[in-house]
């Protein structure tokens, strides 16, 4: 009886579909190519997997809220262009450079946040238009080239930041570290702290929150600088371990995060979100990519397979959401 | 006599030429149940909405014990002890039965840098709360708000309202939609929360569910108070009936034939 009520529990939490479709999706990429969790593909996967999942945790917390933020992937490519040109034209330190950097992604955060909370702009909007703004300086500021980026070696930063090294067989980033200590850290806000109470509040029913004294405004803007300054560390940790800085890159990551998100079960809506959904759902994204090119599925056929899923745990979510409501 | 708890003076509200309250004077007294009445547009949503903080007044005065206050927001209206409950309105329903009760005032556990709830203290405060206004079934403190029923809601906010030492519970509607059952439920609340020193606002539209619980009715008519002091235990719904609509026993008699003969 004990045993069946765990299981019946453990069936209606949001991060059950997520669960069963990643070890699904892990059993069959395997099933066809054997290679596919060597542990150099298993590194492979990690090394893409955390940049993306950097913002996706952030962003989680930000649509808990009931925002989204469309900004992130021009962040992504902003941020490490800004960095590598104040490095490169001798005005800063490299470690210089990236303070500049985090502070003006914290600062795009707050106009975005100030636009949403202050002149209630819906936030696709706002960060439609905060998108264009920072791609477009990017572009500005680089006559669209990329930036040089080869004198990275050595720096403390970097190693601090994508130094690797191999446990077994497997290479690993420092990058990974520092998304695994994100994803504990913003799990706890969310669900042990007071801060998560009022972040899934301001989500559920932004009224009921302001009565009991919630500061919804606050709370959002703080998410938002959050969102800014993962997309723009996301972006940092890319460029240093790929030595490049693209003003281009990071073109339509925030659909991937946003996908990344609810498939992992954080409801569009807001008032529900969870941190270990997200980062099944990053895997989820991620492995697909990986896999199903190893399978030898072209590339292309990729968009496919991802629009697939998200409408298939849509799905999933919206039945369990309305057995749950039934009151089963 | 004893100063009441709240005490409305002289009060006007207008919105833009429309007067929706015209001196209107209203009180509470300490552990008493007010029933407000009145048809539609006679002002008891905009009395309440001012009392609440909710819309700023015109003209008038607000004393709280015989102090005069001054209210900018709801949440001064909560600091100075009045709570309204709206239905469905005041409660998120993702979140837990504990975590709403203790939204915006959450206890922290030790350290309190880690700014970490205190879930199993507000887990069996909730309980006891529970108990308190009477919810007999045996509900979990974690279940979340969207899985309870209209009449469970009612019991949440009005068992918030009661732990965080509200001294006047204002009720907008809180039977409106609510079945047999669930109405006497949120009744027998309402009468709890006063025998544990609360003074209660009770709106509704069913004169019957007012007569059942409240101390004292007080009617409304166009923005005005025409009576308040009426005892449920000596009238009877035609006479408040009457009361509200302003009309004789002739002139309802009237109304109710020309209906008729309007129709036929």
């Amino acid at each position: 009886m004990e045993n069946s009520s765990i299981i019946q529990r453990s069936i209606a939490r949001p991060e059950f579909g997520p669960f069963v479709l990643l070890v699904v999706e892990l059993a069959v990429f395997w099933g066809f190519n054997h290679d596919f969790l060597s542990p150099q593909n298993i590194s492979n996967i990690l090394a893409f997997t955390v940049e993306l999942g950097l913002i996706a945790l952030a962003m989680t917390l930000l649509m808990t809220s009931g925002e989204f933020d469309l900004s992130v992937g021009s962040l992504f490519g902003f941020s490490p262009v800004l960095m590598w040109t104040l490095f490169n034209s001798g005005l800063t330190s490299l470690e210089a450079g990236f303070v500049v950097a985090l502070l003006v992604a914290a600062f795009i955060g707050l106009v975005n946040g100030w636009f949403v909370t202050q002149l209630k702009i819906p936030s696709f909007l706002v960060t439609l238009g905060m998108l264009l703004v920072v791609r477009g300086t990017a572009l500005f500021v680089t006559n669209g080239f990329p930036q040089r980026t080869w004198s990275a070696e050595g720096s403390w930063l970097a190693e601090a930041l994508v130094g690797d090294f191999f446990i077994g067989p497997f290479r690993i980033y420092m990058s990974l570290f520092w998304f695994i200590a994100a994803a504990i850290a913003l799990g706890y806000v969310l669900t042990q702290s007071r801060t998560g109470n009022w972040i899934q509040a301001a989500g559920g029913n932004p009224n009921a929150a302001k009565a009991r004294g919630v500061n919804v405004s606050g709370v959002k803007i703080g998410l938002f600088i959050l969102s800014s300054i993962m997309a723009s560390l996301a972006g940092v940790i890319s460029s240093l371990r790929t030595s490049a800085a693209n003003p281009n890159s990071g073109t339509g990551y925030e659909l991937e995060v946003i996908a990344m998100v609810v498939i992992g079960g954080t409801a569009l809506t807001g008032g529900r979100g969870t941190i270990i959904g997200t980062v099944l759902g990053i895997l989820i994204l991620r492995v697909m990519r990986n896999g199903i090119v190893l399978i030898g599925v072209p590339g292309l056929a990729y968009n496919i397979f991802i629009g697939a899923i998200i409408l298939g745990m849509m799905a999933l979510h919206s039945w369990l959401e309305r057995r749950h409501q039934a009151g089963t | 006599m004893a100063e009441p708890l709240v005490r409305m003076e002289n009060i006007r509200k207008s919105y833009g030429r429309v007067q929706a309250l015209v001196d209107a004077n209203f009180h509470v007294n300490e552990r008493e149940i007010v029933g407000l009445l009145g048809d539609n547009g006679a002002g008891k949503s905009t009395l309440i909405k001012v009392l609440s903080g909710a819309v700023p007044l015109t003209s008038g005065d607000i004393f709280i014990r015989g102090k005069k206050v001054d209210f900018r927001s709801t949440s001064d209206a909560i600091a100075h002890g009045i709570e309204t409950i709206y239905q469905d309105s005041a409660l998120v329903t993702q979140l837990s039965i504990a975590r709403n009760l203790f939204l915006g005032r959450e206890p922290i556990k030790p350290p309190r840098f880690l700014n970490r709830m205190d879930q199993e203290a507000m887990n069996v405060v909730a309980r006891d709360l529970l108990k308190q206004v009477g919810i007999s079934k045996n509900i979990p403190s974690t279940t979340p708000i969207g899985s309870l029923s209209g009449g469970e809601r009612q019991a949440v906010a009005i068992a918030r309202a009661m732990h965080f030492d509200s001294d006047l519970i204002i009720l907008d509607e809180p039977t409106n939609n609510l079945g047999v059952a669930e109405t006497q439920g949120v009744l027998s609340f309402v009468r709890s929360a006063r025998d544990s020193g609360h003074s209660c606002i009770f709106i509704a539209h069913n004169i019957h569910h007012v007569f059942q619980v409240v101390d004292r009715i007080v009617v409304m008519r166009r923005g005005k108070v025409v009576a308040d002091d009426i005892d449920p235990k000596n009238t009877n719904v035609a006479e408040v009936e009457r009361i509200i609509t302003g009309m004789s026993d002739e002139e309802i008699h009237d109304a109710i034939v020309q209906g008729k003969q309007s129709q036929g």
